[in-house]
Parts: C-alpha cells; structure tokens; sequence
C-alpha cells in the first residue's frame, strides 16, 4: 500500500502529473471573482467562503479525470485488480493520493487566498477546517465518479455530470461550516454533518468505486 | 406462480402487452376526467383565484418524479442481485419518463409561483431538491447512453442508482439547512389529516377529488408508459442480437 502511494505521488509530483494545475485553476477562480462582480469589499467579503468552496470543488473535478485514467491506458489498472492487495484498498489509496496532491494544497491555499476576497478575520480558521473536513469526501466521491467512467474515450464531460450533484451535500454543508464562521455563529451542526459526510464516505465509497472498476474491467 | 416468471422476457411482453390497453385507458379517462372536473368544475380558491388549478399537474407530476427514481432503484437492485435483463430494461425505460415528469413539476411550480409568490424560482429547500433530483436523471441517462456494452452499461448505471439515492437523500436534508423555505408542507396526503388526529390546514374535498383523479390517472399513465418503453428495449435488443447473428452467417 505503502509503495502505491508512494508510485502515485510521484508520478503526481512529476513528469507533468498535474500537480500544481488544481492550485493554479484554483487562483485564477478566485481571481476572477473579483473581476466579474465588482471590487466592492463588502460583497465580496459575504461571498468569500461560497466562492472558496466553489473553487476548490470545481478544482478537484479538474484533475479528476487523470485519477484512473492513465493507468487504465497503460494497464496498470489490470495489474492492480489480480494483485494480492484488494481493489477496495487500491481505490482508496487512489483517493488519498488525490486528496494529498489536490485537495491538502488547496486546504493550505486557503487562506492565502481569503485574503484577496477580503475573507472576515473570524471565517481563516474555519475556511481551513471545512475545506479539511471536506475535500477527503471530494477525493473520495470523485474517485467513484473515474471510476465509473474510466472505460469511456471522452468520459470527461460525463464526469461533470455525474459527479457534481454528487458533490451537493458536501459543498452545502461545507460552505455553510465555511459561512457561519466567518459571520462569527455556531458552526457546530454543519460541523458534524459535514465530518459525518466524510468518514460515511471514506468508509463506504470505495466497496462501490471497487465494484464499479471490477464491473469496467471485465 | 411466482413473480419471477415475468423476468422471462417473453412472459412479460406478452403479459405487458394483454395488461396494456387497460392501463392506457383507465390512466387517459382518468387524466381526462380529472382534469377537466378539476379545471371547469371546482370553485376558484378564495386567495389564489384559477392559479390554484394548476395542482392538478404539478402534485402528481411532483410525486411520480419521486417514484419514478424509487423504481429504478428497486429494478437496479433486482439487476444487481438477481441479473434479469427485463429489470435493467425497465431502469432504463423509467428514467426518460421520470426526467420529464421532474421538469413538468418544476416548470409547472415556476407557473404557479410567478403570481403566487411573485418569482418564477425560488431557491427553497423543495425546489432546490427537486433541481438536483433532475441532474440525477440527466447523468443516469447520459452514462446509459454513453456506454456500449449493455451489461456493463446495466452494471454501472445500477451502482451510479444506488449511490445516486443516497446522496439525493442527503441533499434533501442538506438544503433543509438554510430556511424553511416558501413551499408549504405536504397537505394533501398526511397520515393525521386521514385518521382525523391533525385538523390543520388541508385541501379541501371539492379540491382533492379530482386530484386523486388526477393522481391515479399519473400513476397509471408512468407504468403505461415503462411498460412500453421497456417493450421496445427488449426488442431492440433481440433485433440487435439478430442481426449480430445474420452477420456471423454471411
């Protein structure tokens, strides 16, 4: 397990694995933001946390489609399921390894980039917290979503599709954690349901994106 | 006689095709009928004027979208657990047909909505659920068509039904978190308002008779319509298999 993750890390970190392109997709949204509705620094303080949120959503779906996608071409994929090391473990270590290099950078972005959308001073440490608590269940979904269309040619747009109202709960829970805070209010119930959403995912998920991987490589 | 019978294909098509025609009557005469007692023989509601009419679409319309994912999720896992070809067949015939029925809820709300509550959308927890229940149509759909292989098709899509249900539920009780919303509550169908334990607000009789009307005629008028659809997908399929055969001949 341990060398999977190692591979699948630095295949990420080099060789144009696409490490830094969330990070960057994630910048230029929020840098866009300010361009298209306006300078104001009160508005954009309200909206701050949603479009953090957004960004970093719409970032992991960017590099989801590179997740299985390559090792698929290349068979690596074929390898891994008659490996002694069960699909399930595989799938999630696929997931881990996308969240290290998508959705961690993102986490730590943050704040950097709070700052360009006039975050609240109270929203920093519950920006970081929800986006902690919450881009695991990105990787985790979105690692299903590859999974299910890994066989396609052009699967990309029809990931879109699928995985993004998958994302729903999590992005309205996580935005509302992210909301809450920066407005100085209780975050404890989105909180829970947000940590909920994630360990359900975590633990759960990977039986459905190993059987669906099972079903594609038959 | 048990109800597996009907997953032989041929069974069920000559049994869907006797149960056919009654269905598509009994559904149109009471669609027919419900609609035109409810339109041109109910009194206008005292605040809503004729507006009010328009429950007679957009109730049953609202509650067959819901059943319609329900079926599927059913036939998904008999596919899943049992591998009939018929069931996957029906999934797949329901959807198109629970996709329109979600839209004509949503544009019949927006309807309704305009000179009710003076906005054509709203984003109420019930709007916006029934929103996202729509995008779960269109990517079940489109992964159905995406795909060649028909089992691994029938394969993928049941599991996309499957964690697609659970996170349509999750979402539901997740847009519940940020108001109450402007839809009204259910006032149609409560278990209290029947056993006479819960006398609030309630549709009146001379409104819910026909709405009932209305209600079986939609109910009858979905499995009139996956009866069909699901018809022609099994043929398709034995066309398809034999002309696959008529090649391997030549």
């Amino acid at each position: 397990m341990n060398a999977l993750l190692a591979r699948d890390l630095k295949l990420a970190l080099r060789a144009g694995g696409g490490f830094g392109l969330g990070l960057a997709f994630f910048l230029i949204v929020t840098v866009l933001v300010p361009l298209g509705v306006g300078p104001q620094s009160a508005l954009l303080g309200t909206i701050a946390p949603g479009i953090l949120w957004l960004g970093a959503l719409l970032a992991c779906l960017l590099s989801l489609d590179r997740l299985l996608a390559l090792d698929w071409e290349d068979g690596t994929l074929d390898l891994l399921a008659t490996a002694p090391l069960p699909l399930e473990a595989a799938v999630s270590i696929k997931a881990l390894a996308h969240w290290i290099t998508t959705g961690l950078p993102l986490v730590l972005a943050a704040p950097v980039l709070g700052i360009l959308l006039n975050l609240p001073a109270p929203g920093y440490f519950w920006m970081v917290v929800s986006l902690a608590l919450g881009t695991p269940a990105l990787s985790v979904i979105g690692t299903f979503g590859a999974a299910l269309t890994v066989g396609l040619k052009r699967g990309g747009l029809l990931l879109s599709l699928l995985v993004l109202p998958l994302y729903v709960p999590t992005l309205i829970f996580g935005a509302e954690v992210a909301r809450r805070g920066a407005a100085g209010m209780d975050i404890a119930t989105p909180a829970l349901m947000l940590a909920g959403i994630t360990a359900a995912t975590i633990a759960l998920l990977p039986f459905a994106s190993a059987a669906v991987l099972r079903v594609n490589l038959r | 006689m048990s109800l597996w019978e009907y997953a032989n294909p041929k069974k069920f098509l000559t049994t869907s095709e006797r149960v056919m025609p009654y269905v598509w009557a009994v559904s149109l005469t009471c669609l027919l009928v419900g609609v035109v007692w409810g339109f041109f023989f109910t009194p206008d509601d005292y605040k809503q004027g004729s507006t009010v009419k328009i429950i007679y679409l957009h109730v049953p319309a609202a509650l067959m979208a819901i059943n319609a994912w329900l079926m599927m999720l059913v036939a998904s896992l008999i596919w899943l657990i049992r591998r009939h070809h018929v069931s996957a067949l029906a999934a797949r015939a329901a959807a198109p047909v629970g996709g329109v029925l979600t839209l004509i809820a949503l544009v019949t709300g927006a309807i309704w909505g305009q000179p009710m509550w003076g906005t054509w959308w709203e984003w109420d927890p019930r709007l916006t659920s029934f929103l996202i229940l729509f995008l779960f149509y269109l990517g079940y759909i489109a992964l159905w068509e995406a795909i060649e292989d028909p089992d691994t098709a029938a394969d993928l899509t049941s599991m996309l039904c499957l964690v697609g249900s659970v996170f349509a539920l999750l979402s539901r009780y997740a847009v519940n978190f940020w108001n109450q919303g402007l839809h009204q509550g259910a006032s149609v169908m409560r278990v209290g308002a029947i056993t006479g334990s819960d006398t609030s607000e309630k549709v009146s009789n001379v409104f819910f008779y026909p709405l009932l009307t209305c209600i079986v005629g939609f109910v009858l008028l979905f499995v009139a319509l996956v009866l069909y659809r699901t018809g022609t997908e099994i043929r398709a399929r034995r066309i398809k298999a034999l002309l696959a055969r008529e090649r391997i001949a030549s």
